[in-house]
């Protein structure tokens, strides 16, 4: 199985941040607003550079959103970030009417996202916008893995014409993708080769798959077959099919709501091309809390144990044709 | 009995005039609400009654510059409705300038008309901006125009926005407005409509707005108040915006623009009941003789 090395931990946030100043060289049109926490989601390093193209709009992502949107439409490209809470949830009928109804060209950075923002507890760990962000037609949503990656979905989304969401976060993750992999919008990078069973992931949770993959060969001799789903609208239809079609199981894994996620996203694509038992690792239907970042992905059962578990429990599903009732959020039973 | 509906094909230039002159215009305006709404059996007709005095001038008395030939025309003054329920007004103005075939307007709120219930830009309708619907944040789409227009192409462009009194008491135009006052942007003409009307009764009981003036003040605003049905005052509201802006005195401009909904027809007049409803038959009927129409029975 490829073996994937840690080079160092770094987060996400400045890869968004640094892919931001480099589209600022590349473009004129690139403006950014700032929704006063620039120095969080890093549109600090743009503003540095180019305060011609830097608006501070204050406290009021309502506003930013949708002043967003006039900018576009006079033929701008607007990037505004602001803690994922805020960049999809407060502003949200902004970006259902002015931005996505308009296909406006809007590119919305959320950061500090998920529960790995840690002591700040659950009123700033947004879970659920993967969900609410891909229902919205014509919105294109990225989660990037770690910071390389972070940086050319930032320069990728600036490059296509659309509205488009990044979602990224605060704490330092493992880095393990190449400066100089191939990275595309809509296309999933398959990162171990494997038939026994695939594990779909995005974000931080991609380096856990990674290990709980390694874990399984060790212990059970299973090849899992991990994909880095870093698109999760449009979401890679060919990739998921295949991997449905050659492993018969599959086991996804998010920092995000189980409900409606990339679990939601890649249950929909299987269930009309080929039904397959999923497993869906990610947050059951609750809040976050205060904590470190690395207790919190314990106790909301965000690490490659549970990926490990549910690889199990999704092979033992395929394998006895299964009638069981199982609910989303129950948790696999195997231990490991 | 049926009545035969058929739309003039006048269209207006848009020129300097004496106040005299927009009554024609207004007129034809107010029939085009009235026949579009007509035919469209639901939609908003109070506050597109009360505005067209406004619409007028605007569009037909050399204020903003635009070529309905040439929508997409770089140096052209972009309006906003930020009250997007008053798309037929703007649609009925769009056709007098030229941007549409007046015969059109019978396709409002109709299946795969470009003409939908609230404006949408997905549908191509040329000369209009952007969607709009949802209260508030035309003002506030405005805002980030304005600032493209000033601080990015440095032109001297201008963005007209139009919003409801209503729909002041939501948050995000207040936000627009702090933003406008903060970065200065006198190349900024709002509008309000202010008709004291609202779905469920008068503004000042539902949730009052008021002081308005002293509030536009308060976030570095110039404020003129008018009545929004004299032309002559309406004409001079613009012109001083124009004038500010050319001499750059660094101030977002807003109009209070006192008016009526449903001015223009008897029964209509002042009436909040006239917010979302369109008129049956026999109220066209009288609706259209007020404006000077005798309608054909069928």
């Amino acid at each position: 199985m490829k073996k994937y090395e840690i080079k160092g931990n770094k987060p996400t946030r400045h890869g968004f941040g640094e892919g931001l100043a480099e589209l600022g060289e590349r473009y004129d049109n690139v403006v950014v607003l700032g929704t006063d926490v620039t120095g969080s989601v890093l549109t600090s390093f743009f503003k540095e550079k180019f305060p011609d193209r830097f608006f501070s709009i204050g406290i009021a992502e309502q506003n930013a959103t949708t002043i967003a949107a006039g900018l576009a439409l006079s033929g701008k490209i607007p990037f505004f970030a602001s803690y994922s809470a805020f960049t999809a949830f407060r502003n949200s009928d902004m970006l259902r009417i002015s931005v996505a109804y308009n296909n406006a060209n809007v590119k919305i950075g959320g950061g500090h996202s998920g529960i790995t923002v840690g002591p700040d507890g659950a009123t700033h760990q947004a879970l659920e916008e993967i969900s609410f962000m891909r229902t919205l037609p014509n919105m294109t949503v990225v989660v990037p893995a770690d910071y390389e990656e972070a940086k050319k979905a930032t320069i990728a989304i600036g490059e296509m014409v659309g509205p488009a969401f990044i979602r990224f976060g605060r704490s330092p993750v493992p880095m393990f993708t190449e400066k100089g992999s191939h990275f595309e919008l809509g296309k999933a990078n398959v990162l171990t080769e494997g038939n026994d069973v695939a594990i779909i992931a995005c974000g931080i949770m991609v380096w856990q798959s990674i290990l709980a993959a390694e874990e399984l060969y060790k212990h059970k001799g299973i090849k899992a077959r991990v994909i880095n789903c870093h698109t999760i609208k449009p979401i890679d239809v060919h990739t998921i099919v295949d991997a449905a079609n050659e492993c018969g199981a599959i086991v996804t894994a998010e920092e995000h709501q189980v409900y409606g996620g990339l679990g939601g996203a890649v249950a929909e694509v299987t269930a009309k091309n080929c039904p397959v038992p999923i497993e869906f690792v990610g947050v059951r239907d609750t809040f976050g809390g205060s904590g470190e970042p690395d207790e919190l992905m314990e106790k909301f059962g965000l690490t490659w144990r549970e990926i490990y578990a549910s690889a199990l429990l999704a092979i033992e599903r395929r394998d006895t044709n299964s009638k069981s009732y199982f609910n989303i959020k129950d948790v696999a039973h195997y231990n490991v | 009995m049926a009545i035969n509906i058929k739309f003039s094909e006048k269209t207006f230039q848009n020129k300097r005039r004496e106040p005299s002159e927009y009554a024609e215009i207004a007129l034809e305006l107010r029939r085009d609400v009235i026949k579009s709404l007509y035919l469209a059996k639901s939609g908003h007709s109070g506050g597109s009654l009360g505005t067209a005095d406004i619409f007028s001038v605007l569009y037909f008395g050399g204020i903003m510059r635009y070529r309905p030939e040439e929508p997409y025309w770089k140096e052209r003054d972009r309006f906003v409705l930020s009250a997007g329920h008053l798309a037929p007004i703007l649609y009925a103005t769009l056709a007098r300038a030229g941007y549409l075939e007046p015969s059109e307007l019978s396709t409002l709120r109709k299946y795969n008309s470009r003409l939908q219930g609230h404006p949408g830009i997905d549908h191509h309708l040329p000369g209009l901006e952007t969607s709009s619907g949802s209260l508030g944040q035309g003002i506030s789409i405005a805002v980030g125009m304005a600032m493209s227009d000033k601080y990015l192409d440095k032109t001297d462009r201008r963005v007209f926005c139009l919003t409801g009194d209503g729909e002041l008491q939501e948050g995000i135009c207040w936000e627009a407005a702090m933003c406008a006052g903060h970065y200065k942007l006198d190349n900024l003409c709002w509008i309000v409509d202010s008709n004291d009307c609202q779905i469920d009764g008068r503004v000042r009981d539902v949730m009052s707005i008021y002081p308005l003036a002293d509030k536009f003040r308060a976030f570095n605003f110039e404020v003129v108040e008018i009545d929004g049905h004299n032309y002559e005052e309406i004409q001079s509201a613009f012109d001083k915006f124009i004038d500010y802006h050319t001499h750059n005195n660094g101030k977002p401009f807003v109009i209070i623009a006192n008016t009526f909904m449903g001015k223009g027809v008897s029964f209509m007049h002042d009436s909040y009941k006239w917010h979302g409803n369109p008129p049956n038959e026999e109220q066209a009927i009288k609706a259209l003789e007020e404006l000077g129409e005798i309608v054909e029975l069928l």
